[in-house]
């Protein structure tokens, strides 16, 4: 009926074609991550060779002029932010996913999954500014001097709280809806369906956002750099200003030459460095928790 | 008798009653020594098998002897499947299925193919019928209409659809889709049709629409047909292939005539299998 | 049935609620809180002069038109080189490769490494990459150039996701009517992965709007109208940036920036939605 053998003898190589053309895109992908580590690590080398990377964490202090270079008060701090903002927002963002598929009336699912979406897309400087021009006064108020630690674990709480919301959103809706209503089926109740059905089931693309907020707490340069006061010290209350690590390269990256712009580096690379951990972690404890 | 001698000796599988023995042509499918592995398991292993054109052979036996698995060998979409690996020798007309040069587009326009639950492009009635035929480069409107109005036709739904070609597939009721789904692939004009169990994800009335209709294509097209519904195949088929598992892996244990298999089964697997549906 | 309805399950069943609804509640209240303070104060600065002039005194007066040009070339950039690339990986992650092969574990490793490494730390790169080794100096193709590469995995990962929501029976049914995987490709899974592909542009575009600290030390400070791509622009977050932390008495114009900033996001997120909702209905009735 439809002679169509031309069409043969042109279809096969646009098949080959486009699968060549794809692993081409695929593998400039692939590559920008090394591309990353290899411009690190090269920027770092002059540095690391004379200097050594233990001083980086034993010299008395971080003073680049006078050739000190200890990291650790900013480990600290983006440690810290890190820790509080994850546990806060993990919590606050499944339960947001949760509300939206399981809790609230039709007429706000759609709403509020806008909400979300629209708070994922909002910049960290905004949410930096509005931090310091409302968070961080009322701080203040509370207990001097405003810009903090806290501030800092606030406003990133806000910030990942999306990232994770979302994430926990579309493993949800990945739930088959046949477990839900064999659940429903079984008389069991909203929650004890969630926690026994949805949740081991979702588990692995809850995870995922929980790695992801994480990265991007570890990460977060702006709206940290506005309100947590950026004072080179290991914390000892929630009150206390800190700089994190990613706000000390953004702070001296434009005025940096020779080691202290390659210790800039060295910061870069201990930040890379924590992602690849926490990217294996993740991958390492997925893999327990799914197949295991 | 052992299964190994049934397969020593493949059993041309011709239409029945119907057609004189004298113009019966040469078997269509050659099926030799054929084994499929998911991974390292076997779904099934050295099937031999010659099937006849023009009437309908059911492939029947228990869940997972590999039925399906042996359908879907035929039209190579075991080449979709990761880790699929398929030895042996399918041969249809003079076409070498799972000789890497074949052409696969050329092989699925000649074996088409109907699943267990009807999949429908999400376009809408129209696109389903002439997306496919405009991919295999007919350009012409008045021709893709016409053969539109034949498909639907012979499939019995153009007095359903003909006012909504244009309403979306997925509107449909399933036995409709289903419907649809055969007139899609016949749009192909294919000499064989292999089916899934085509009815068995469809209610009772809609089961018996396609099962009248796949009567129908009878004498037109070779149909293959799988299905777990015993009195169906009785019912409709010419031929009859017994799959069962042993060892852990599918076996094909006795070919014949339906009429044969289902009323002098020679295997005693068969006539337990048998016996126990009408039991 | 009579373990669920005890009264612990009872008690732990509203507690859920109660939660859930509460954390509902402290979220949007949060949001309208933090868009409720930006609108209150950006609006009465918001004009259309605002939007056309250049900034005069450090930002302090003036508008903001050489910034938004900066920043829509900066983001122009950004798009025209990475969805290309992310789509393109999409496909071949979701449709060529099995999940075991060699090429797509590596692949989708590094990507997942990339999806979280710092945005500081891609300035750090393209400053040292696309501003220092390549020559492009501080300019807005260094800083689009980066932001592709920030943007990469966040548009891979939805985009295959999208893919891999669709059925498979469209690809096992496509094949068994001998459709070609490119056409199958083209006019079967690329329409219905398009709701993923689309989320993945909006996260894309909201992340390389909302970046800050990977173009300071990228596409630079520079707050003139850019002649070409080779030139220094601002982008608005980093204009943001300046004026509430640099520049003393620059808080009325920061809130009208912050707010233009967002009314940008909301417009970019709406068309989007709007075009997923549309461009679908479309595509699912006509081919």
């Amino acid at each position: 009926m439809t002679s169509s053998h031309s069409n043969i003898l042109y279809r096969w190589p646009t098949d080959d074609l486009l699968c060549w053309l794809l692993r081409g895109l695929a593998a400039i992908a692939g590559l920008v991550v090394v591309f990353i580590v290899v411009f690190l690590i090269a920027e770092t080398l002059p540095v690391l060779s004379h200097v050594g990377l233990e001083r980086f964490f034993t010299d008395p202090s971080w003073h680049p002029a006078e050739g000190f270079y200890n990291l650790t008060p900013m480990l600290w701090g983006t440690l810290f932010t890190m820790a509080g903002s994850v546990l806060i927002a993990t919590p606050l963002g499944i339960l947001s996913a949760i509300f939206c598929h399981y809790y609230a009336p039709p007429i706000l699912t759609r709403p509020y999954r806008r909400l979300i979406e629209l708070l994922a897309g909002i910049p960290s400087v905004v949410y930096g500014f509005w931090g310091l021009v409302v968070l961080v006064p009322l701080i203040g108020e509370i207990h001097p001097p405003g810009p903090s630690l806290l501030s800092g674990i606030l406003i990133l709480t806000i910030m990942i709280l999306p990232t994770i919301a979302l994430m926990a959103d579309a493993s949800l809706a990945n739930v088959p809806q046949h477990y839900l209503r064999g659940a429903a089926a079984l008389g069991l109740p909203r929650w004890a369906t969630i926690r026994g059905v949805v949740f081991p089931t979702a588990k692995s693309g809850l995870f995922t956002g929980v790695i992801l907020e994480t990265g991007r707490a570890i990460g977060e340069t702006m709206a940290i750099l506005m309100v947590c006061g950026n004072v080179v010290q290991t914390p000892s209350s929630f009150f206390d200003p800190i700089r994190t690590l990613t706000a000390n390269i953004a702070l001296e990256m434009s005025y940096a030459l020779g080691d202290h712009r390659a210790a800039l580096f060295v910061s870069g690379l201990v930040l890379m460095t924590m992602i690849a951990a926490l990217t294996m972690a993740a991958e390492w404890i997925s893999r327990g928790r799914i197949y295991g | 008798m052992r299964p190994a001698d049934v397969h020593t000796k493949p059993h041309p599988l011709y239409p029945t009653d119907e057609q004189p023995s004298a113009a019966v042509p040469a078997p269509l499918i050659h099926v030799n020594n054929l084994s499929l592995h998911y991974g390292d398991r076997p779904a099934f292993q050295d099937v031999t098998l010659s099937i006849g054109p023009g009437g309908i052979t059911a492939l029947v036996g228990p869940s997972g002897c590999g039925k399906t698995s042996f359908l879907t060998a035929l039209n190579r979409l075991t080449d979709l499947i990761p880790g699929c690996r398929v030895t042996g020798e399918i041969r249809i007309e003079n076409l070498d299925v799972l000789a890497p040069q074949t052409d696969v587009i050329r092989l699925r326009r000649l074996v088409g193919m109907i699943f267990q639950k009807p999949n429908p492009f999400p376009l809408s009635i129209q696109n389903n019928l002439s997306f496919p035929l405009r991919e295999h480069g007919l350009r012409d409107p008045v021709q893709i209409a016409h053969t539109t109005e034949t498909v639907l036709q012979g499939v019995g739904l153009w007095d359903e659809v003909k006012d909504r070609l244009d309403s979306p597939a997925l509107a449909l009721s399933g036995g409709q889709q289903q419907r649809l789904c055969i007139a899609r692939a016949l749009a192909l004009s294919p000499a064989v049709l292999l089916m899934d169990e085509p009815c068995s994800a469809l209610d009772p009335l809609s089961s018996g629409l396609v099962e009248d209709l796949i009567v129908n294509l009878r004498g037109r097209y070779m149909v293959v047909i799988v299905t777990h519904n015993l009195a169906q195949a009785r019912r409709i088929a010419d031929a009859a292939a017994f799959f069962w598992v042993q060892d852990g892996t599918g076996r094909l244990i006795e070919t014949g005539t339906a009429r044969q298999l289902f009323e002098a089964p020679r295997d005693a697997l068969t006539a337990a299998y048998i016996s126990g549906m009408r039991g | 049935m009579a373990e669920a309805s005890s009264p612990t399950h009872q008690a732990r069943e509203w507690l859920a609620s109660i939660l859930v609804w509460g954390t509902a509640a402290l979220v949007t209240a949060t949001f309208c809180w933090l868009l409720g303070d930006i609108v209150w104060h950006g609006l009465s600065h918001l004009s259309w002069t605002f939007l056309t002039t250049s900034p005069e005194s450090a930002g302090r007066r003036g508008g903001i038109g050489p910034i938004l040009v900066s920043t829509l070339l900066i983001l122009g950039v950004c798009l025209t080189v990475s969805l290309p690339i992310g789509v393109g990986t999409a496909i071949l992650l979701a449709e060529f490769t099995s999940d075991h092969s060699l090429f797509g574990r590596m692949t989708r490793r590094s990507l997942d490494v990339l999806a979280g490494v710092p945005s500081i730390v891609f300035g750090l790169f393209g400053n040292a990459f696309f501003c220092k080794t390549l020559g492009l100096g501080f300019s807005i193709l260094s800083g689009g150039l980066t932001l592709a590469c920030m943007v990469l995995p966040i548009l891979i990962r939805s985009t295959e996701e999208g893919f891999r929501a669709v059925p498979a029976n469209y690809r096992l049914s496509a094949a068994a009517l001998g459709l070609s995987r490119t056409t199958t490709l083209v006019h079967l899974l690329l329409p219905a992965a398009v709701p993923g592909l689309l989320v993945g542009l909006i996260l894309g575009i909201g992340r390389a709007i909302a970046e800050t600290a990977a173009l300071i030390f990228t596409s630079g400070y520079v707050d003139r109208m850019p002649e070409s791509l080779l030139d220094s622009g601002r982008a608005l977050s980093i204009h943001i940036f300046d004026l509430s932390m640099n520049v003393s008495g620059g808080d009325a114009n920061a809130y009208a920036s912050t707010l233009v900033l967002v009314i940008l996001l909301l417009a970019i997120n709406g068309t989007a939605a709007w075009l997923a909702e549309r461009g679908l209905h479309r595509r699912i009735v006509t081919v």
